[in-house]
C-alpha cells in the first residue's frame, strides 16, 4: 500500500527501506527493531546517575550546561516584554559575572518570534559561533490537535519571521492508533515547511511527548520514525505533560541516535525538555550523553536542554564554586 | 580538560580507624591466636593494612567449645523472638556502620567502593533483617514439627564477597538457633573482625559467634573438628570435594557452594542494549570473581558480530582503577596468586587459538590488576570455555538454535547459574526449565535477594542458601533429632589432606583450574546425590 503524499518521502527512509516507503514497509522496519527491557534500561540510567563529579569537572560541566540550554517561555500569558526580558537573560545570564557563557537558544511560541529576533539583534545566529538562536514551537503545540494545513501554516509563519529552529509535536493520537505512516508523512511535510527563502532549512526538533507514549518500545519506534522522516533533533517532551524528560527515556533516545550514527554516519541531536531543574540533574544528563555517544555530542547542534528554571540553579552553583559560599535566589536575575 | 576524565573522587578513609593488630574473636572476647600472625594487604596497592592473629588447633578447640556452651546454655534455649531481636540489632548496626564497612571491604578486597557501598553492605543488612524475621516463625513455616537447631556450625567463607558471605552464613544459622565458628578467607579477614565488634556492640551472648582468622589448614581443622554438627563452605570445587570426602560418614550436615561457569544466552530478539549491559554486569561485576558469574556468553550466530561490536564499545567506557574512587567500575584482583591464575588461563586461551581483546585502559603500576577481557572464536573444547577463570574474562561462543543453546549451556561440570536474554516470554520459560543451573536469570543477571534460594547443581555444590530452604539447612525436626543422635560416627582420627588444602584464598580460582580433570574423573561419586537435589530443587522452584 502506498500512501498519498504531499511531498516526496525523506531520503533517509528511502535509503533504509530500499525505496519502498509504504506504510507496510515502515511498520515492518519499526517492528523489527530490538525491544527495550524497561528494568534494564532504568537500572543503567540509575547507574549513570551515580557518577561522582568533583570540583574541576563540575566547573566545566556547569558552563557547558548553560551553553546547551534552550531558555524557554511557553505560557499563554507571554508578551513581547516577557520575551525581551528572556532574551536579555539569554545574552547575559549573570550580570555579576560576565564570564558566564550565553545559552544556545531562546524558545518561544510562534507569534513571539519577531520580538525575539528583534531583541537579539546582532547576537542572533548560530550557537556554535557563540550566538543565540531563536527556536519556535509550532504545529499546534502542545497538543498537536489541528489539521495538517494549520500545522504547516504555523510552521511556515515561524520560519518566515526568522525562527532558526522549529520544535514540532508529533500526532500522538495517530501514533498510538498505529497510523505510523500518517505521523511519518506529517513530519516530512513539516520538514519541508521549514525551508527558508534562501533554500536552507530551519532545524527541525521533533517532540515525541514520551509521557503520552507510555512504553519504551513506543519511544524507540517514535524516535526512529522521526529520524527516518528527516528530523534533525528528537526531543522528549513539551513540558506540558507529566512525566516530561526522564533519564531512562533520554538514555534510550541517545542509544537510538548512536545506532543511527553507526548505520548512516549522520549525527542527530537529542533534547530532553521539562522537569530538569537542578544542576545536579543536568550533570547526570551530561554524563549519560558522554558515556553513550561521547563528549563530541555535548555541543549545541547535537544536544540541548529545554528548560526555564535550570539556568538559575546553574548560576547559583557557579557562584558557589567561585566564592565558596552559597548565595540565594536574589543573587540571580528572574526573567 | 576532558569531562569524562572525571576528577578523582576517592571515598575518605578517615571513618575507618584501623588498628595495627587484630585478634581472634572467641567466646565474646578478642584474644590472641597461637598460630603465626599474618598481614592482610590492600590488593590495589600491595600495602599492608593490619596484622591479623592466626588460630591453631587449640584455638579451634576453644572456639568450638565456646560455641557448644553458648548453644546448650543460652542460644538454643532462647525464645525465637529474642534471637530475632539480636539479629535485628545486628542488621541495624551494620547499617549504622555501613560506610566504614564499605571502605574496609573495598580496601581489603580490592573491589570498587561503588559495589561495597551500593551492593555488598546493603545486602548484608538485608540478609540479617530477613532472617531476623524468621527466628520466631520456625514452628509455623513448613519446616517440620518443632524444628530444632543442629548445634555448632563450622563455616568457611571465600574472599570474593567477604562480609556478604559471612551474612549468608551467620544470619540463617543464628535465626535457627545454631551457634557459629566462622573462618574468613586469609586474604580478606578484616571485615569479619570488624563485624565481631558489631556483635559486641549488639551485646550478643558470649560464644554464639566465634571468628577465627588464619590459614587454610586451620579451616581444615575447624570443619574436621568432632564438636561440629554442621559444615557450610563456599569456595572452590576442589576444596569443597576435599571437605565432602573428609566428613563423609559422620553425623555432620553439609552445604557446599562451589565454582561455576555460568552461561549467558543471548537470542537475536533480545533487548540488545540491555543484554550488552547485562553481559557486562554478569562478568565484570566484582572483577569477575563471582562463582555465579556469566563467564560464558552464548550468542545466536545471526547477531554475533553486532553484539560483540557493541560489547567492545561498552567495555571501552569501563573505568578501571582505584577501588576507593566512586567512579571506578572495575577494581583490583584480590591477590597475586589469583592474578597469576587468571594470567595463566588467558595465556592458555590464546595458545589454544581464541582471540583475546581488552580495552586500552591504563592500569595502576602497583597492586594486582587485570584488564577486562573478552575472548572470541571460542569453542566448547577450549580450556577457557570449561574452567572457571574467576577473573574479568569472558568467553564468547555461538549457537544457532534453542536446542543447541541448551546443549552448550549444560555442557559443563558445573551448574550454578545461567541467564537468558530474549523478548519472547514463551521461549524464556521453556528454556529456563531445561537449563541445569541452580539459578536462571532472565533479562537480568547477578541478582541476589535474601528471599530467593541460591545454590548449584553438579560440581557447583549442594544445598541452598537464602529463603526458606536456606534456614531449613540449619534445622532438623524434633523426631529426626532423636533418631539421628545415636549413630553418630566418630570423626576420623586423622584428616591430613584437608588441612593442607582448605585455603580458599588461593584455591577459589586455581582449585577449579588445576583440579578440573581430577574433579571430572570423580564426578561419578556425587552424581546420585546431585540428581536427587536436582529433583527437589525443581520442586522448590515452583
Amino acid at each position: 500500500m502506498t500512501m498519498e503524499r504531499a511531498v516526496a518521502p525523506a531520503q533517509r527512509a528511502v535509503d533504509i527501506l530500499g525505496g519502498d516507503v509504504s506504510e507496510t514497509a515502515l511498520r515492518g522496519y519499526l517492528e523489527g527493531l530490538p525491544g527495550v527491557d524497561a528494568v534494564g534500561l532504568e537500572q543503567r540510567a540509575a547507574g549513570l546517575g551515580t557518577r561522582s563529579i568533583k570540583t574541576s569537572s563540575k566547573a566545566w560541566a556547569l558552563d557547558r550546561i548553560i551553553e546547551l540550554i534552550d531558555l524557554t517561555t511557553l505560557e499563554g500569558a507571554d508578551t513581547p516584554g516577557k520575551v525581551r526580558s528572556l532574551v536579555a537573560k539569554a545574552l547575559v545570564p549573570d550580570p555579576a559575572d560576565r564570564t558566564a557563557p550565553r545559552v544556545a537558544a531562546v524558545c518561544v511560541y510562534g507569534d513571539m518570534v519577531p520580538h525575539a529576533v528583534q531583541a537579539l539583534g546582532a547576537a542572533h545566529g548560530d550557537p556554535d559561533q557563540g550566538l543565540v538562536s531563536v527556536a519556535a514551537v509550532a504545529t499546534a503545540f502542545p497538543s498537536g490537535r489541528a489539521s495538517r494545513d494549520i500545522k504547516l501554516a504555523d510552521t511556515r509563519d515561524a520560519v518566515a519571521h526568522g525562527a532558526d529552529e522549529i520544535d514540532m509535536v508529533i500526532d500522538r493520537g495517530a501514533f498510538l492508533a498505529g497510523r505510523w505512516g500518517q505521523v511519518f508523512d506529517e513530519i516530512v511535510a513539516v520538514k519541508e515547511a521549514c525551508r527558508k527563502a534562501d533554500g536552507t532549512y530551519a532545524h527541525l526538533k521533533v517532540i515525541l511527548e514520551t509521557g503520552e507514549l507510555t512504553t519504551y518500545d513506543n519511544v524507540k519506534r517514535a524516535s526512529v520514525l522521526s529520524i527516518l522522516a528527516g528530523g534533525d533533533f528528537i526531543k522528549t517532551s513539551t513540558g506540558k505533560v507529566a512525566p516530561a524528560a526522564t533519564l531512562p527515556v533520554t538514555l534510550l533516545m541517545l542509544e537510538v541516535v548512536r545506532d543511527w550514527h553507526r548505520l548512516s554516519g549522520e549525527r542527530i541531536g537529542v533534547k530532553p525538555a521539562g522537569g530538569i531543574r537542578t544542576s545536579k540533574d543536568a550533570i547526570k544528563y551530561l554524563v549519560t550523553v558522554a558515556e553513550t555517544l561521547g563528549e563530541e555530542w555535548l555541543v549545541p547542534h547535537l544536544f540541548r536542554f529545554g528548560a526555564s528554571s535550570l539556568l538559575n540553579d546553574v548560576l547559583l552553583q557557579r557562584q558557589k564554586l567561585k566564592t565558596g559560599a552559597y548565595s540565594g535566589p536574589d543573587y540571580v536575575t528572574i526573567d | 580538560m576532558s569531562f569524562l576524565e572525571y576528577a578523582p573522587a576517592p571515598e575518605s578513609t578517615s571513618i575507618l580507624k584501623l588498628r595495627d593488630e587484630y585478634g581472634l574473636f572467641i567466646d565474646g572476647e578478642f584474644t590472641e591466636g597461637h598460630g603465626t600472625p599474618f598481614d592482610t594487604i590492600a590488593p590495589s596497592t600491595g600495602k599492608k593494612l593490619a596484622t591479623m592473629s592466626a588460630a591453631d588447633g587449640s584455638d579451634v578447640d576453644r572456639a568450638v567449645a565456646a560455641a557448644r556452651r553458648a548453644h546448650d546454655t543460652v542460644w538454643s534455649r532462647m525464645p525465637g523472638k529474642d534471637r530475632g531481636k539480636y539479629l535485628f540489632r545486628i542488621a541495624r548496626l551494620v547499617q549504622e556502620r555501613a560506610r566504614e564497612l564499605a571502605v574496609a571491604e573495598s580496601l581489603d578486597n580490592g573491589k570498587p567502593i561503588k559495589e561495597t557501598r551500593d551492593f555488598d553492605i546493603p545486602t548484608v543488612a538485608a540478609w540479617f533483617f530477613y532472617y531476623a524475621g524468621w527466628a520466631d516463625k520456625l514452628d509455623y513455616a513448613g519446616l517440620g514439627k518443632d524444628p530444632r537447631a543442629l548445634g555448632v556450625a563450622a563455616q568457611v567463607i571465600p574472599w570474593n564477597f567477604p562480609l556478604m558471605m559471612l551474612a549468608w552464613k551467620i544470619a540463617p544459622a543464628l535465626a535457627a538457633g545454631n551457634t557459629v565458628v566462622l573462618k574468613p578467607a586469609s586474604t580478606t579477614p578484616l571485615t569479619a573482625i570488624l563485624f565481631a565488634e558489631i556483635l559486641q556492640q549488639a551485646d550478643l551472648p558470649k560464644g554464639v559467634v566465634n571468628i577465627l582468622t588464619g590459614p587454610g589448614s586451620m579451616g581444615g581443622q575447624l570443619v574436621a573438628h568432632e564438636g561440629v554438627d554442621k559444615v557450610a563452605f563456599t569456595g572452590s570445587t576442589g576444596v569443597g570435594q576435599t571437605i565432602a570426602r573428609a566428613i563423609a560418614g559422620q553425623r555432620k550436615k553439609l552445604t557446599l557452594e562451589l565454582g561455576g561457569k555460568g552461561a549467558n544466552i543471548v537470542f537475536d530478539d533480545a533487548p540488545i542494549e540491555q543484554a550488552v549491559e547485562g553481559v557486562v554486569n554478569g562478568i565484570f561485576f566484582n572483577q569477575g570473581q563471582v562463582c555465579c558469574a556469566g563467564s560464558r556468553l552464548l550468542v545466536q550466530e545471526s547477531v554475533h558480530d553486532e553484539f560483540v561490536a557493541r560489547l567492545k564499545e561498552r567495555m571501552q567506557t569501563l573505568r578501571v582503577g582505584d577501588p576507593l574512587d566512586k567512579n571506578t567500575d572495575v577494581g583490583a584482583v584480590n591477590s597475586a596468586a589469583q592474578l597469576k591464575t587468571i594470567t595463566d588461563l588467558v595465556a592458555t586461551g590464546e595458545a589454544e587459538g581464541a582471540e583475546a581483546w581488552a580495552p586500552d585502559c591504563e592500569l595502576p603500576s602497583e597492586g594486582f590488576w587485570f584488564r577486562p577481557t573478552i575472548f572470541t572464536n571460542v569453542s566448547t573444547s577450549h580450556t577457557i570455555a570449561r574452567d572457571e577463570i574467576f577473573g574479568p574474562v569472558l568467553s564468547v561462543l555461538t549457537f544457532r538454535t534453542p536446542a543447541e543453546a541448551i546443549a552448550k549451556a549444560n555442557n559443563t561440570p558445573y551448574g550454578l547459574s545461567a541467564g537468558i536474554w530474549s523478548d519472547k516470554g514463551s521461549r524464556v520459560l521453556a528454556l529456563a526449565d531445561k537449563l541445569k543451573a541452580g539459578v536462571v536469570w532472565t533479562n537480568t543477571f547477578n541478582k541476589f535477594d535474601p528471599t530467593s534460594p541460591f545454590g548449584g547443581y553438579k560440581e557447583s555444590g549442594y544445598g541452598r542458601e537464602g529463603g526458606l530452604q536456606g534456614i531449613g539447612a540449619y534445622l532438623q525436626p524434633a523426631a529426626a533429632d532423636a533418631a539421628a543422635t545415636p549413630p553418630a560416627v566418630e570423626a576420623p582420627a586423622e584428616t591430613p589432606d584437608i588441612t593442607e588444602v582448605v585455603d580458599e584464598s588461593v584455591e577459589a580460582g586455581t582449585g577449579a583450574a588445576s583440579q578440573g580433570a581430577a574433579a571430572g574423573d570423580s564426578a561419578g561419586t556425587p552424581k546420585a546425590a546431585a540428581s536427587a537435589t536436582a529433583t527437589s530443587r525443581k520442586k522448590a522452584r515452583k
